[in-house]
């Protein structure tokens, strides 16, 4: 029968299962497949934390969302389009989520008395009217593909667990896209094993003919391709890409990467990826502890390496003392910070922005350490990256915010080669006669890299107080004034490599939108929209918290409003109010999930309406 | 080869004088108190390294924090004094980054066993080829005296002042059960025997830990001479030695022997005790060790001092650099290129 196509240019679908239904898969074939016919794409993998919690229950659905369209598409969508849900469980807790008159697609199966006890279902919701405002398909997936498998002497339950790709399948035909990459990528995975090879492909082929042949399908979608430079390009997470960011780097400056990191979720991934790297020259001690993990990474950065640590806001909880040291010593080190939803154990699996405060203040004494906050899944990349490179060129240690929602969620990202990469400097001490420890670089304030191996140029240093240039221990009063200043001085002149802070929008007026770290995507959307609605806005993103862009004063002083949206209870904007003596105005979201634009559009509308 | 590799090769000194235990030494004024113990140690360790043929650039002395970990600052090398407790985790740091080092970790009581306690049994666990003097004075000497991790029961300090009710740690004993490959114990008093176990220690490759006690002059004057001053220690200190049988006392009339798997005295001089029933130490012999180590510490058996325990495990530094070898020779060196894009990327064209 004819169908019916209709242009989209933005769809949110949801993948949702039981943990065992593979949804993180269909996910991210699709997101894969939606990327590599060139449509823009954004995800993110929501699953519990639990490890295999029991089947069918609330707590224990898996899901994958897939934001896609023929634009940036900048973060995992606000409201669902098309849902798929394998169960009871699965329909019943994305149920919010859902768009007025979104597409359900169900597995019926997943509906028996059972799943809909599990789900604490008083009745089944396909059948007592309570999807009415949505557009319900519910499909018996495993009697279906029974008989589409008759021939192959397979289990009853390897033929249930080829539903997967049924709904793939079927997405594929919603959103008129082509198999063959899946089915390259099935066989590659299962090509030796015949059968399931077989019975996947098949899954998926019927799915799409499922969609085809329906009557309960009138229309699909068609999706016109974004504009993507030429190039090569893959889906990453936020974490494949730190870890990618300090490889890159090292193999950049020549040096080995040491990474000393304790596991800690969601931060954990980047030494999972990091450990496989062996063939890259990755050095790695899973240490006993958070505070092992950077007190072994100071020491490799001590004798030469570029050395990283990785955590999560716990962690950083415990490294604070051996920053203190680093910053005393003066080594290049990166620490990436994952944040999660705090204090104390908090919502491990769930992101939020409030370490800002500890990254910048958090040691005793006057500890200065710069700050870069990356905006994106693929910006992990160049944020460790830019990380590296200015903690070998500062000798300082250097803390990347990131956070659970750009961890874990993934974006398609121009890859680029090495080369097209900033070169990355550092000063190895190179004069045995004039040598001395607390010398600096008059430029860059930096102290030589004197490495144990180079002869000459042993000295003997450590967290006391020293001397200046000589780095004898002494606690004279004004010595130390002075390299307290110095230190802090240093820090601030790294704002030379700190690019001027860009306004999108109008240059000057009333409302200025400033926010940092992973609430770009919401904001940028927000903004899109809002003044393609021929609304006056500007927005300013910082990806460096300290030092703050140099030019960034002189714009807050353009605007007669500020408003900044974060994930905490308004630390850029103490940090903002602190330095600039401006008033601005917060919006705060605590609750282990990022902004959607809608939020941040409603909060922006309000202020539009009450014009000062 | 890396920058920081061709560097070394630059700097690698051409004439290479030989090295006295006065190239060891600072110009600083050494600032322990006159009497303390560590002062024995510190000039051991300069007469020591000149000998090792290591040149003096790839020796790292790392401390903590307390009376001891000022060590570094008096060892003319390249000295890292780190933070109360973390000497181990940045020297293991250290020797990963560069295994050609000889890492050498000083702390104490305090920070070896109370603060670093977790990262004392770690490191030894992983067999890091790093040599670790634990100088023991059973106080906290440089925070004015307070009772220690290894400070004896009913101890009186400033914070016991009614006498310590902690039990003590046997740091021989922690660190065999932690599956140390090589565990001596020292005293500074006997500049020989610190001598010699020091020198064997240097020569061991993988984690090598030296309990040394090191009187406080101050706060714990005269709490090691029952084992450690002339007029006692041939009746309280036994010294072990491979292939020996553990005979002590003065007259060397007194020797161990197993009972109930126990160790317990006996009389040499009894014509009923057989000679043949001692106890004869093997440094080979973790079980000797744990049983020679776990002397003296609940029941009234001689001290013993010595080499506890010698054998050899590939080290961590050494494994995780022959992981890195074996896959770059299976594999090749990776192109960083190729890792960046992935094995599922595509191409927009």
């Amino acid at each position: 029968m004819e169908k019916k196509v209709i242009i989209a240019h933005d769809v949110t679908v949801r993948f949702a299962g039981d943990s065992g239904d593979g949804m993180q898969l269909t996910g991210t074939l699709f997101s894969k497949n939606s990327g590599s016919i060139g449509t823009d794409v954004n995800t993110f993998p929501d699953y519990p934390s639990e490890i295999r919690p029991p089947v069918g229950t609330l707590y224990g659905v898996s899901a994958y969302q897939v934001h896609f369209g023929s634009k940036k598409m900048n973060t995992m969508g606000d409201k669902i389009d098309v849902l798929f849900a394998m169960n009871a469980a699965s329909l019943k807790v994305n149920i919010p989520n859902l768009k007025d008159g979104a597409i359900i697609i169900v597995n019926a199966d997943g509906f028996g008395t059972k799943n809909l006890n599990l789900a604490k279902y008083e009745q089944n919701p396909l059948t007592d009217g309570s999807l009415k405002g949505y557009e319900v398909h519910a499909i018996n997936i495993p009697e279906l593909m029974k008989e589409e498998l008759s021939n192959l002497s397979l289990q009853v339950n390897q033929i249930d667990r080829t539903k997967n790709f049924f709904a793939l399948g079927l997405a594929f035909w919603l959103f008129n896209q082509p198999l063959e990459h899946t089915i390259d990528w099935l066989k590659g995975k299962f090509g030796k094993k015949v059968e399931i090879f077989e019975s996947n492909v098949r899954a998926l082929k019927r799915g799409y003919r499922f969609g085809e042949e329906s009557e309960g399908f009138s229309y699909r979608f068609e999706i016109p391709t974004a504009q993507m430079q030429k190039g090569f390009y893959r889906n990453i997470t936020g974490n494949e890409a730190s870890a990618l960011g300090l490889v890159a780097a090292s193999k950049k400056a020549n040096l080995p990467l040491y990474l000393g990191s304790y596991p800690i979720t969601p931060a954990t991934e980047i030494l999972h990826h990091l450990s496989g790297y062996k063939q890259y020259g990755v050095k790695i001690l899973q240490a006993e502890d958070e505070i092992a993990g950077i007190a072994s990474a100071i020491g490799a950065a001590y004798a030469g390496n570029l050395a990283a640590t990785t955590t999560s806001g716990p962690g950083l909880s415990l490294k604070v003392e051996s920053l203190g040291l680093a910053v005393i010593m003066e080594l290049p080190l990166v620490i990436v910070d994952v944040q999660r939803a705090g204090p104390s154990t908090g919502m491990p699996t769930k992101p939020e922005q409030g370490d800002l405060l500890m990254a910048l203040f958090g040691r005793h004494g006057e500890a200065p350490i710069p700050i870069i906050a990356a905006q994106s899944a693929v910006d992990c990349f160049y944020a460790s990256y830019e990380a590296s490179k200015i903690a070998l060129k500062y000798m300082t240690p250097i803390i990347v915010l990131s956070d659970g929602y750009l961890a874990q969620g993934t974006e398609p990202w121009k890859v680029p080669t090495l080369d097209e990469l900033p070169e990355i400097h550092f000063n190895l001490a190179k004069d045995v006669s004039t040598y001395q420890p607390y010398r600096r670089d008059p430029d860059t304030l930096a102290v030589e890299w004197s490495i144990p191996g180079m002869a000459g140029f042993e000295h003997q240093i450590g967290g006391l107080e020293k001397e200046n240039i000589t780095g004898i221990v002494t606690q004279d009063p004004k010595n130390h004034q002075l390299m307290v200043e110095l230190r802090a001085k240093k820090i601030e002149g790294i704002v030379k490599d700190v690019p001027d802070a860009i306004i999108e929008g109008e240059q000057e007026g009333d409302i200025l939108i400033l926010g940092w770290g992973s609430s770009y995507g919401a904001i940028k959307n927000t903004f899109d929209k809002l003044t393609n609605m021929g609304h006056k806005l500007s927005f300013v993103h910082l990806r460096w918290l300290n030092p703050l862009p140099a030019n960034l004063g002189e714009i807050l002083s353009k605007f007669k409003r500020i408003f900044i949206p974060e994930m905490n209870l308004g630390q850029l904007k103490w940090i903002i109010q602190a330095k600039f003596l401006r008033e601005t105005i917060g919006y705060y979201k605590v609750q282990g999930k990022p902004f959607t634009a809608i939020e941040i559009e409603d909060e922006l509308l309000k202020l539009l309406n009450e014009k000062v | 080869m890396t920058k920081i590799q061709e560097n070394f090769e630059v700097t690698k000194k051409i004439n290479t004088t030989e090295l006295t235990a006065k190239d060891f030494k600072t110009p600083l004024d050494v600032r322990w108190c006159a009497g303390c113990g560590d002062y024995s140690v510190l000039a051991q360790l300069q007469k020591l390294f000149p000998t090792l043929g290591i040149p003096k650039e790839n020796f790292v002395v790392v401390s903590g924090i307390g009376c001891s970990s000022r060590f570094p600052y008096y060892v003319d090398v390249y000295g890292f004094h780190t933070m109360h407790g973390r000497a181990l985790p940045v020297a293991s740091g250290i020797k990963i980054a560069n295994p050609d080092l000889s890492v050498w970790v000083i702390t104490g009581d305090g920070d070896g066993m109370a603060i670093g306690g977790n990262h004392f049994i770690h490191a030894i666990r992983r067999n890091m080829d790093i040599k670790v003097l634990l100088l023991n004075n059973e106080i906290y000497s440089m925070t004015k005296g307070q009772y220690s991790p290894t400070s004896p029961q009913g101890l009186k300090t400033k914070s016991s002042p009614f006498g310590v009710i902690d039990y003590p740690f046997n740091p021989v004993a922690l660190s065999l059960g932690s599956g140390a490959t090589f565990v001596a114990r020292t005293s500074y008093s006997n500049p020989k025997h610190l001598s010699y176990v020091l020198k064997r220690a240097s020569e061991h490759k993988g984690i090598a830990f030296v309990e040394i006690y090191s009187n406080c002059v101050i706060f714990t004057d005269g709490i090691f001479d029952q084992w450690t001053d002339k007029n006692y220690m041939d009746e309280n200190a036994i010294f072990i030695e491979d292939n020996q049988p553990l005979i002590f006392g003065k007259n060397k009339d007194k020797g161990i022997i197993i009972e109930n798997f126990a160790p317990k005295i006996v009389d040499l001089n009894d014509p009923n005790v057989n000679r043949e029933n001692l106890i004869v130490h093997n440094e080979k012999n973790q079980a000797i060790a744990q049983m020679i180590g776990s002397m003296s510490y609940d029941n009234d058996l001689p001290r013993p001092f010595g080499v506890f325990l010698d054998i050899e495990k590939p080290s961590y530094d050494f494994l995780i650099n022959k992981q890195i070898s074996d896959i770059v020779e299976k594999h090749g060196t990776g192109n960083i290129d190729e890792l960046l894009k992935g094995s599922e990327s595509w191409e927009i064209k």
